[in-house]
């Protein structure tokens, strides 16, 4: 049941992505060009830890930006409409797996542009790409429940980055770690890092899972 | 005086660690010094702080389960009170590292996690003042408490394995219970931890009593 709600839903997502592409282009623009912005500031970085910094500050305000639309867009009417025909799970579950798809694609493409124009330090790409997942999915469930908060006030877009950035710190605390790690290639794999990585992932799904439904009725 | 035994305690705790925290003898410390007396009014702080704002992610909990506006007003007056704990906690903290340290405000682990409480809390205030529906305002704001409050135990849980802290007791210090060899600082310290909690869990209840009475008036004219 849960599924096949869930499933409608995403297709539900993605077939309204496609349909006014430009929020979807907008956001590619928007990462490219902090890029390019930041590759005529700093020409080209060959300090490890300036390079990794700077990615993951461009990743994390790109994924704010593209995320806090998934509910702040969201009319009332719509959400009225989907209150009476599912599960307020299925509604967070199929928003935190959809915007889960569009940070992977949007964080595989930062990467690209980011290592054409400002260089590539990367040694292990293994664990790079496997901490680049788990980011993905840890900004992504986290900024949706943020954004389905922040979507309930009046000035919702700055009140997003308010909210998000502080409990945000963790997650971003162990990412730029890991792939500090994986940039400088150590032979071994942190796999404390990746267990913890894993349990805040796991700990913002199941407090999203348990407190939306409070988020939803008006 | 049956409800208020708590108060005489709290009262009698704190003119005991003020009293006997500044002229009890303490272990005579290269660095250190006389600082050491700080322990007393910096670390129970952070005790009743945490105390306080687990008070307040309680009726949260309650808030999502019953919606009594009551309930509203006892999480947001906590989570105040924790602020004022935190705050003094910073600013005894500052003073203290600027004499032991050289700095008031070092790269540690522990300071950073004093910050971010600091900020989740102060974006759960700015929540607060965004939302002018009373009901929706209540239940947002607990909804964004307990996941806030969720993510701080796990910072701080993680937190002390990413990197060294200053503070005694971590990274290789060593702690005060190595310098309190006749147990004469633990004999404030303790009360002193009670007797700061006890006071905290005063203001809030004063907070409290008073918002009350400031809701009663609003409604009655």
């Amino acid at each position: 049941m849960l599924f096949t709600q869930i499933k409608y839903l995403i297709a539900k997502e993605i077939k309204l992505e496609m349909r006014n592409k430009y929020a979807l282009g907008g956001i590619l623009l928007y990462v490219v060009s902090t890029i390019f912005v930041s590759y005529l500031s700093f020409k080209s970085i060959v300090t490890p830890s300036v390079w990794n910094a700077l990615f993951w500050i461009i990743l994390l305000f790109a994924s704010i930006n593209a995320i806090a639309k998934s509910f702040i867009s969201e009319t009332k009417g719509r959400l009225l409409y989907l209150y009476t025909l599912t599960s307020p799970q299925a509604v967070i579950l199929s928003k935190i797996i959809y915007n889960c798809i569009l940070l992977t694609f949007l964080s595989g493409l930062c990467l690209l542009v980011y290592s054409v124009f400002i260089g590539n330090l990367i040694q292990d790409y293994v664990l790079f790409c496997i901490t680049l997942l788990l980011g993905s999915f840890g900004f992504s469930s986290l900024l949706t429940m943020v954004s389905a908060i922040a979507s309930k006030s009046n000035n919702n877009f700055t009140l997003m980055a308010i909210l998000s950035f502080p409990i945000m710190i963790p997650l971003l605390m162990v990412l730029i770690k890991l792939s500090k790690n994986a940039i400088d290639g150590l032979e071994h794999w942190d796999m404390n890092f990746l267990m913890v990585l894993v349990f805040i992932n796991v700990i913002i799904i199941a407090l999203s899972f348990v407190l939306f439904r409070y988020l939803w009725r008006e | 005086m049956k409800k208020n035994w708590w108060k005489v305690i709290a009262v009698l705790f704190i003119f005991y660690t003020i009293i006997a925290g500044f002229l009890i003898k303490v272990p005579a410390q290269p660095i250190l010094h006389e600082t050491i007396r700080n322990l007393y009014f910096h670390v129970p702080m952070w005790f009743a702080m945490m105390t306080i704002l687990f008070v307040s992610v309680w009726y949260s909990v309650k808030y999502l389960n019953k919606s009594t506006i009551e309930n509203d007003i006892l999480a947001t007056q906590a989570a105040q009170t924790g602020m004022l704990a935190g705050l003094l906690g910073i600013i005894t903290g500052s003073i203290w590292a600027k004499f032991t340290w050289g700095a008031w405000w070092v790269s540690d682990t522990k300071l950073n996690g004093a910050a971010i409480t600091l900020l989740i809390y102060l974006a759960y205030f700015v929540l607060r003042g965004s939302i002018d529906e009373e009901q929706k305002r209540a239940r947002i704001a607990a909804v964004y408490n307990i996941f806030a409050f969720v993510m701080l135990i796990v910072f701080l849980m993680i937190l002390p394995r990413m990197n060294d802290s200053l503070h005694p007791g971590n990274g290789g210090n060593p702690g005060f219970n190595k310098y309190d060899l006749d147990s004469n600082m633990r004999m404030v310290f303790y009360p002193a931890v009670i007797g700061w909690i006890l006071l905290m869990v005063w203001i809030f209840t004063l907070k409290v009593r008073l918002e009350k009475i400031k809701r009663k008036l609003l409604y009655n004219d």
